[in-house]
């Protein structure tokens, strides 16, 4: 193992971070571009709340819709990509302390990555 | 308005909101909300969900900027992420409860308070402190490159203390979709006795987990919109990296007073729409 001194992982875990970011714009721009193409000329409706559908708020629902080339879909995975980015980032952190044996710390990143996944995934419908 | 026109104009506003929050240091979150709200009548829940995913995104695009000047402690910023998680959840629970006017007077509050903190004079941080037992104990002192050169050390205070204003900096980060920099910032520098350069960094780093808590709620709940958070997230982060380019050679201290006064016009705004019950 290579000494991971908090210089080095901090280097890391900034390349981490931008190149999930990159990836979520990329994903996000497809989707507006699809988006747009269909939708451009559609009336503005958010001054009424009615939350989204299925379809935008769960990962079976997104899938299927990156599936069928839906522009709101793209976007939708765009974005989910960009939540998970700081998600990463925790669980890599929890590596980098177990390499430089800091058990304390290890406890400390699983319980903060344990908040983040339950509220992912176990505070509502998503999967 | 049809969805072309929205669009382009949601993501020209997100743009200058990106570009003055990292110009400021005040972040770009606190006043695409009221643009939202006021100006292109959006639900403020559907606000605060396009919100969120672009703080995260400024967070995580800055963060590699950052992270290269050795600022930044990894260790107090995971240690204090518990509590801006577990806050930020509590935030975003709430705000299914809270009705939307209600939302918009805290919201409004908040803005006046941001714009109160920005003006007031930093009182000069104490060097050369004693170390701390708990804040020893969970290895949170550090060092950083200091402006006369060479390695600075310091010891970090109070760590209770800036525990519990990180889980209000949380709860208020995940119940109105903004990064809460500014209380981080407090906790971190005023309560902890950070040094502002290594405060200012770990807020930054913080403040992509702590959104990151709530956006997965907000998402799940159905609060993201693709057609909204498209424009908002493409416009703040290319507005905030614009930011970080010019930041070195521009002058901040006027547009500091001028980002100041149009916070708390928005400020007061937020607060007329709320108690009026227009939103």
């Amino acid at each position: 193992m290579t000494n991971w001194t908090d210089q080095r992982i901090e280097m890391a875990v900034g390349r981490l971070l931008q190149t999930g970011v990159v990836l979520a714009a990329t994903v996000v721009t497809i989707g507006a571009a699809i988006y747009l193409v269909r939708h451009a000329w559609e009336p503005v409706g958010y001054g009424v709340f009615h939350g989204e559908p299925a379809e935008y708020r769960t990962v079976p629902g997104i899938l299927h819709g990156v599936a069928t080339l839906s522009g709101r879909g793209y976007i939708q995975l765009g974005l989910l990509l960009l939540i998970a980015t700081p998600v990463a980032r925790v669980a890599f952190s929890v590596w980098a302390f177990a390499a430089e044996k800091d058990k304390m710390y290890v406890g400390i990143t699983l319980f903060v990555l344990a908040v983040l996944l339950y509220s992912l995934f176990g505070s509502g419908s998503a999967f | 308005m049809n969805i072309l026109e929205f669009t382009v104009l949601v993501a020209a506003g997100s743009f200058v909101a990106g570009l003055l929050g990292s110009l400021t240091g005040l972040g770009g979150g606190v006043v695409l909300v009221p643009l939202l709200t006021l100006f292109f009548k959006v639900d403020i829940r559907y606000a605060i969900g396009a919100s969120l995913v672009s703080v995260i995104a400024t967070s995580s695009g800055a963060a590699a900027a950052y992270v290269r000047e050795g600022f930044s402690n990894i260790r107090i910023g995971m240690f204090l992420e518990i509590a801006t998680t577990l806050g930020a959840l509590l935030g975003a629970f709430m705000a299914a409860f809270i009705p939307t006017k209600g939302l918009a007077i805290i919201f409004g509050l908040m803005l006046l308070y941001s714009a109160y903190l920005s003006r007031r004079p930093r009182p000069r941080a104490a060097r050369n402190l004693p170390p701390d037992a708990l804040a020893t104990r969970l290895r949170m002192n550090g060092e950083f490159p200091s402006e006369e050169g060479g390695m600075r050390h310091y010891n970090v205070q109070s760590v209770p203390t800036g525990f519990g204003l990180m889980f209000g900096a949380g709860a208020l980060s995940g119940l109105l979709g903004i990064g809460s920099g500014a209380v981080k910032v407090l906790a971190m520098d005023q309560a902890m006795k950070i040094p502002f350069k290594v405060s200012t960094t770990t807020s930054n780093f913080m403040i992509g987990v702590t959104a990151a808590a709530s956006a997965g709620i907000y998402f799940n709940r159905g609060y993201i919109d693709p057609g909204l958070s498209m424009p908002v997230m493409l416009g703040v982060l290319a507005g905030s990296l614009v930011g970080v380019r010019i930041l070195v050679k521009a002058e901040t201290k006027v547009l500091r007073i001028v980002f100041a006064v149009v916070i708390a016009f928005l400020g007061l705004q937020m607060l007329y729409t709320g108690i009026t019950g227009r939103i």
